[in-house]
């Protein structure tokens, strides 16, 4: 591995500071991404800066408005082991713990799985469709954005020079509606998404749906939201007839690649069954208990 | 480049090295410290062979860079027998004929320990999602399994 200079600074203060000044800085995390890219040289910098050690960046609170927030270094296993996380944002739940296997996600953070801005990161779908924010910072300010804005392409995302990704805030979940998220693997672990999609429902108490998101990943440069799919979904009774229109708006909005894990053809049907069977667990988790 | 000052709790000792920042925990673990029951696998967080416990969470140690492990608590292989007295999880390893090659062995042994410590009653089905990121390529699984679900029930058995 290449060498390069170590900081782990105690305040966000210090961490901007430390950004720029012509050097090539790469932030750390739980370095599941960051560590393998060094050692391979698919990547290189000049100093490493490990957020751990600033105390609001391993936070995980739920605040007085019902949102969640995650410090964006805390590790994915601080997240969703939090039995009101499991209750409240159980797509979350389905993202994080597919992240890796036990021993990744025990370092690996929602901000890394984010900001390395890999198409078929599994947390970016869920998260878009709960209609989570980031919240990032420089020596500046804070600004805050939706996380369907932060990818820019395969490994890119939108942050500026001298800003960090502080936060992930998902709000409460209302009445009636809940999300899900799913990809397809040819194993039952520990691999990367050839497809994948999240959805989002709202369900009146007859039946109609009042409120819809989907998201698909690992089948464009970015992850994408499918809005064609969620007003294809508006209006109608929930049911099989709106879920298969849906997923054919999810089909269709995809620009799939063909590569070592699945054909463009193979993703674009594997992205429409994915959304269509997103949907039928976010309803069903909608109306649990109705 | 400049060697940076460590000191940590390994196998509840203290201990106290030198590293450059781009040594992973592993390499330091095996190459500086002499501590080799670590196995180096495909060193990019895919086989687990390099699982420790770094501040009560498993970790595969390729993963980790040595020098952010200032203040940690660190578990090897080393420090899970009690002495002369084999671990649960290693005895069963034993008995049920849970190795062969041996390289993935401490890895699944510091993993499953990680489980059982804290969801004793796992299920079968638990237990290989959990051991999904170790990586075994001769026992095809089902003796490694057979074993830790033995460990569980004997550990149990001793904590009640």
């Amino acid at each position: 591995m290449e060498a390069f200079e170590y900081v782990a600074p105690r305040t966000l203060a210090d961490a901007y500071s430390l950004l720029g000044n012509g050097r090539r800085v790469a932030a750390l995390a739980g370095g599941t991404d960051l560590i393998v890219q060094l050692r391979e040289a698919r990547r290189s910098c000049d100093l490493v800066l490990d957020l751990k050690r600033i105390p609001e960046l391993r936070v995980v609170t739920i605040a007085a408005d019902g949102s969640l927030q995650v410090g964006a270094a805390a590790p994915l296993a601080d997240v969703y082991e939090i039995p009101e996380v499991r209750r409240r944002w159980p797509a979350l739940v389905d993202a994080a713990s597919i992240i890796g296997g036990t021993a990744v996600q025990g370092r690996a953070s929602l901000g890394g799985n984010l900001c390395n801005a890999s198409p078929a990161a599994d947390s970016p779908p869920a998260l878009m469709v709960m209609g989570a924010r980031l919240r990032i910072g420089s020596a500046a300010g804070t600004r805050e954005l939706p996380v369907g804005e932060f990818f820019a392409g395969p490994g890119q995302n939108t942050l500026l020079p001298g800003e960090l990704l502080l936060e992930v805030i998902v709000p409460p979940m209302p009445a009636h509606s809940a999300a899900f998220y799913h990809r397809f693997i040819p194993r039952n672990e520990m691999d990367i998404a050839v497809a994948s999609a999240g959805a989002w429902l709202q369900v009146g108490s007859d039946g109609t749906i009042e409120g819809a998101r989907i998201a698909i990943g690992a089948v464009a440069p970015t992850p994408l939201m499918v809005p064609a799919a969620a007003q294809a979904l508006h209006g109608r009774k929930a049911g099989a007839e709106a879920f298969a229109l849906a997923a054919q708006e999810a089909a269709s909005a995809a620009r799939p690649i063909t590569d070592m894990r699945g054909s463009a053809a193979q993703r674009r049907h594997l992205v429409g069954v994915l959304a269509r069977r997103a949907l039928e667990r976010a309803h069903q988790r909608a109306t649990e208990g109705r | 480049m400049r060697r940076t000052q460590v000191q940590a709790r390994l196998n509840g000792a203290d201990v106290d090295f030198l590293c450059e920042p781009r040594q992973s925990l592993l390499e330091i673990l095996r190459d500086e410290l002499g501590l080799t029951g670590t196995k180096e696998g495909c060193s990019n967080g895919n086989c687990g062979a390099c699982s420790v416990m770094l501040n009560g969470r498993l970790v595969n140690a390729c993963c980790v860079l040595a020098v952010e492990t200032d203040g940690a608590d660190i578990l090897t292989i080393e420090g899970v027998a009690d002495g002369d007295q084999l671990h649960p999880l290693q005895q069963a390893f034993l008995e049920e004929a849970a190795l062969q090659c041996g390289i993935c062995t401490p890895g699944f042994i510091i993993a499953a320990k990680a489980l059982l410590e804290r969801e004793p009653d796992a299920t079968e089905e638990r237990i290989r999602y959990w051991l999904a990121g170790n990586l075994c390529r001769c026992t095809g699984y089902d003796k490694i399994v057979k074993a830790v679900q033995r460990a569980g029930v004997q550990m149990k058995g001793s904590a009640s």
